[in-house]
């Protein structure tokens, strides 16, 4: 007998049984096959017009736990979080569309009246907490503030009350003859979003990342020299567990760019510097982690030096896989998968747009070569997926060893529509079709994308839109 | 080491393009944001050793070239006295002015050698000047022009208008003094200098009080808005340390960069004169650096700047 577990769940298979099985594994292929997927585009939300609105600018993406919501939070400080419709039972080949279910403002611009600097509200990340009730709560965060929100459903009221009216106007009380009970009755889907907690004051820089523990009751929060750790029910208090501050700043040579915490370990957590480097910390070792575990550090290839050697080999974005054992980081060209228990190289590395390498000039005069990419990892780690510029995205499958590049664009976007894959021409001769490096339009980026954890869902974000794209089921 | 076929720019250009940005950091929404500025910073060293390396190896070429002219003007009948004065007079001019604030005592140890700068180890702060520093050096540098004239030979012209211990050092001789140095003589301004092993030594210039300081002590940039921390209000300094025994100054080849010279007159005045020039029209805090400025001042911020 063997047991075999995917993505659906564990099935205990009799061995002579097994070829079929994998066959029907592959068909099925829940979360995997960058390749043997066709990705059709399925929705687009946000402003249709060219002219972006600053504040409409999505700055993050997040699907929750279960996949049925999906947060957006932008630069204007607001969230909108958008609810998958369940499933229609006349066609159960399509999955349902990603609706509004709410839209509230989180973070307010600020002013630092002791340092004279303005508080953006721009929100910098998203992240869900597992659902314990019939709420759903989120941290969101901008550059100083974390927030934890409530998202709750109100679809009953009570009616008959003694003392009120209908409208709410009180009713004198000696005209009151006859008591009764007030009985909830059905009213019109309300959903409420209210802030439950402020954890404020406890970063000096900016907040760039915020982690919920898997113990559920802590979160981690990072800004360029410090990680906090908190308790979701305390807000005046946070431990500091990292601090990579020099005595003298003008010694400064890293910052802290990215930080998760480990999705089954609860004292474990990771983060990663602009050197390029990630330092996997134990918080059983030390009050303190300022030394630790691991450092994953890969020696820069000489022969690639370049005025701009820092910044590219800066890491944008760390996540873990869903089984823990490998995490994923982004720098300027690359993605790179870590096996957590090698420390001296990634065992996996992709290039992303290795076809910029010869622009870093440009790039860094126009300010892109700052751009922060995120990436993600699919429902089984089969799959990682990252933003580049001209709406293309980027699939890379680890099984299979084949990438695609695909677009987020206007033009592909009828329903169902399946995404041709784009390709770069990196010199020479450009084949038809291809596009030349010269003619990627560098103000269309893709810097969040999300995966659904469970389904080939993703949502990408354009500068002001977001794309949901779906594989295509037969 | 870095491969610059890469880049149709040269480092000055990306120096200026550097400094413009740190500069346009100080008004932007949100607060300077430490990431940033930390990789522009680390591109600035970059450039500068690029710049400095380029240099260091023009001057090789050079110093041979002037080594065995040296040796030809031995054979004529040099009167080494009258190149005493000169160098004295020099310095006496420069050496008044040494006195009093900190922004003044930077150009006298720009006279200081640079030690191998390439030292990766390092940090980007104690490799780049604060704009308020070369600043203060081209403001210095602007008085001393007089004195150090401009000429295109590669010399450094700066640290040996400075108080140049004439009397330690032998004009004469190839031969090492007390610091092993070799002695170059500028045909055109009589202006000797002293390299050792392609590095001005530090010892060379016995400036009271500068030469001793310069390696530790490293000058605070006035950047107040940095100060994100109140505590850190005094040493937040993401635009790194002057250290002005780098300093060194190139020769006067002409800069096609007008930005360069530009930012000259902005920083001349000190980190407030961005403040105070930001209404000036001349001054676009976009884009273009415009105005152009002469040569000789284009010379003297060259001289000063140092490979920014």
């Amino acid at each position: 007998m063997l047991l075999v577990e995917d993505g659906l769940g564990i099935c205990v298979v009799h061995l002579s049984l097994s070829l079929s099985l994998s066959l029907s594994l592959s068909l099925s292929g829940a979360g995997g096959g960058g390749n043997d997927v066709q990705w059709c585009f399925s929705q687009v939300k946000g402003a249709i017009d060219d002219d972006v609105a600053e504040a409409d600018i999505i700055s993050t993406v997040e699907f929750n736990h279960s996949g049925e919501l999906l947060a957006t939070g932008d630069k204007g400080g607001r969230v909108v979080i958008f609810q998958q419709e369940p499933e229609n039972k006349s066609q159960p080949q399509c999955r349902g569309e990603y609706n509004v279910y709410s839209t509230f403002q989180s973070h307010e611009p600020e002013f630092d009246y002791l340092k004279s600097l303005e508080i953006e509200e721009k929100i910098n990340k998203i992240r869900w907490l597992p659902q314990k009730n019939a709420a759903q709560f989120l941290l969101s965060t901008n550059d100083k503030t974390i927030k934890l929100w409530k998202i709750s459903e109100r679809d009953k009221r009570p009616e008959g009350y003694n003392l009120k009216e209908e409208d709410g106007r009180y009713r004198d009380p000696t005209t009151v003859t006859t008591l009764r009970v007030p009985v909830f009755r059905p009213m019109d889907l309300m959903v409420e979003a209210s802030p439950r907690r402020v954890f404020a004051n406890a970063h000096t820089y900016h907040i760039n990342s915020i982690s919920v523990n898997s113990d559920y009751e802590t979160y981690l929060s990072a800004d360029d020299l410090r990680v906090n750790l908190w308790h979701l029910e305390i807000t005046d208090r946070s431990f500091n567990i990292v601090d990579i501050k020099p005595a003298n700043m003008e010694e400064l040579t890293e910052v802290i760019t990215a930080t998760e915490f480990h999705p089954n370990q609860c004292n474990t957590f990771v983060y990663s510097s602009s050197k390029g480097t990630i330092r996997l910390c134990d918080m059983r070792e030390s009050a303190l982690c300022d030394k630790h575990s691991k450092l994953f550090e890969e020696p820069e290839d000489p022969s690639n030096r370049s005025f701009f050697s820092e910044i590219i080999s800066s890491i944008s974005d760390v996540k873990f896989s869903h089984n823990g054992r490998y995490m994923m980081t982004r720098d300027y060209l690359s993605v790179k998968i870590w096996d957590l228990n090698m420390e001296s190289r990634p065992v996996e590395t992709y290039q992303v747009h290795e076809y910029l390498r010869s622009k870093l000039c440009s790039l860094y005069e126009n300010d892109c070569i700052f751009d922060k990419f995120e990436c993600c990892w699919n429902g089984n780690d089969s799959v990682v997926m990252t933003g580049s510029y001209n709406n293309f995205f980027r699939m890379f499958d680890r099984g299979q060893k084949k990438d695609v590049t695909l677009e987020a664009s206007r033009e592909s976007s009828k329903p169902r529509a399946v995404l041709k894959p784009r390709k770069v021409s990196a010199g020479g001769k450009r084949k038809k079709d291809e596009i030349s490096v010269d003619s990627l339009d560098f103000n269309k980026k893709i810097l969040h994308t999300a995966w659904h954890p469970q389904e080939n869902i993703i949502a990408v974000a354009t500068t002001n839109n977001l794309y949901i794209f779906q594989d295509k089921l037969n | 080491m870095i491969n610059t076929m890469e880049c149709a720019m040269d480092a000055q250009s990306l120096i200026s393009i550097s400094l413009r940005k740190i500069h346009n950091s100080r008004t932007q929404r949100g607060g300077i944001k430490l990431h940033k500025n930390l990789l522009v910073s680390y591109v600035l060293r970059n450039a500068k050793q690029f710049y400095m390396n380029e240099k260091y190896a023009e001057i090789y070429r050079m110093q041979q070239y002037e080594e065995v002219m040296t040796v030809c003007n031995e054979i004529q009948e040099l009167n080494p006295l009258d190149l005493a004065e000169d160098i004295a007079e020099a310095s006496g001019d420069c050496c008044s002015q040494g006195a009093g604030s900190p922004l003044l005592m930077e150009p006298a140890s720009v006279c200081c050698a640079l030690p191998a700068s390439n030292h990766s180890a390092h940090t980007p702060q104690q490799q780049l000047q604060a704009p308020a520093a070369c600043s203060a050096a081209a403001a210095l540098a602007l008085q001393n022009e007089e004195v150090c004239k401009e000429t295109n030979s590669v010399f450094f012209r700066s640290c040996c208008a400075e108080a140049y211990p004439v009397t330690d050092c032998d004009f004469s001789s190839l031969s090492a003094v007390h610091c092993n140095k070799t002695t170059v003589l500028d045909l055109d301004t009589h202006v000797v200098t002293t390299v050792e092993s392609g590095y001005l030594h530090q010892d060379c210039c016995a400036v009271p009080c500068q030469g001793a300081q310069a390696p530790a002590k490293k000058r605070k940039f006035d950047f107040g808005c940095y100060a994100t921390e109140s505590e850190e209000v005094p040493d937040f300094t993401p635009c790194k340390r002057a250290r002005f025994e780098d300093f060194y100054c190139p020769h006067s080849e002409q800069l096609d960069t007008s930005n360069i010279s530009n930012l000259i007159s902005i920083f001349g005045s000190g980190f407030t004169g961005l403040v105070s020039r930001q209404a000036d029209s001349e001054f676009s805090l976009n884009g273009q650096f415009c105005s152009k400025q002469t040569l000789a001042s284009l010379g003297a911020w060259t001289r000063a700047i140092v490979a920014f």
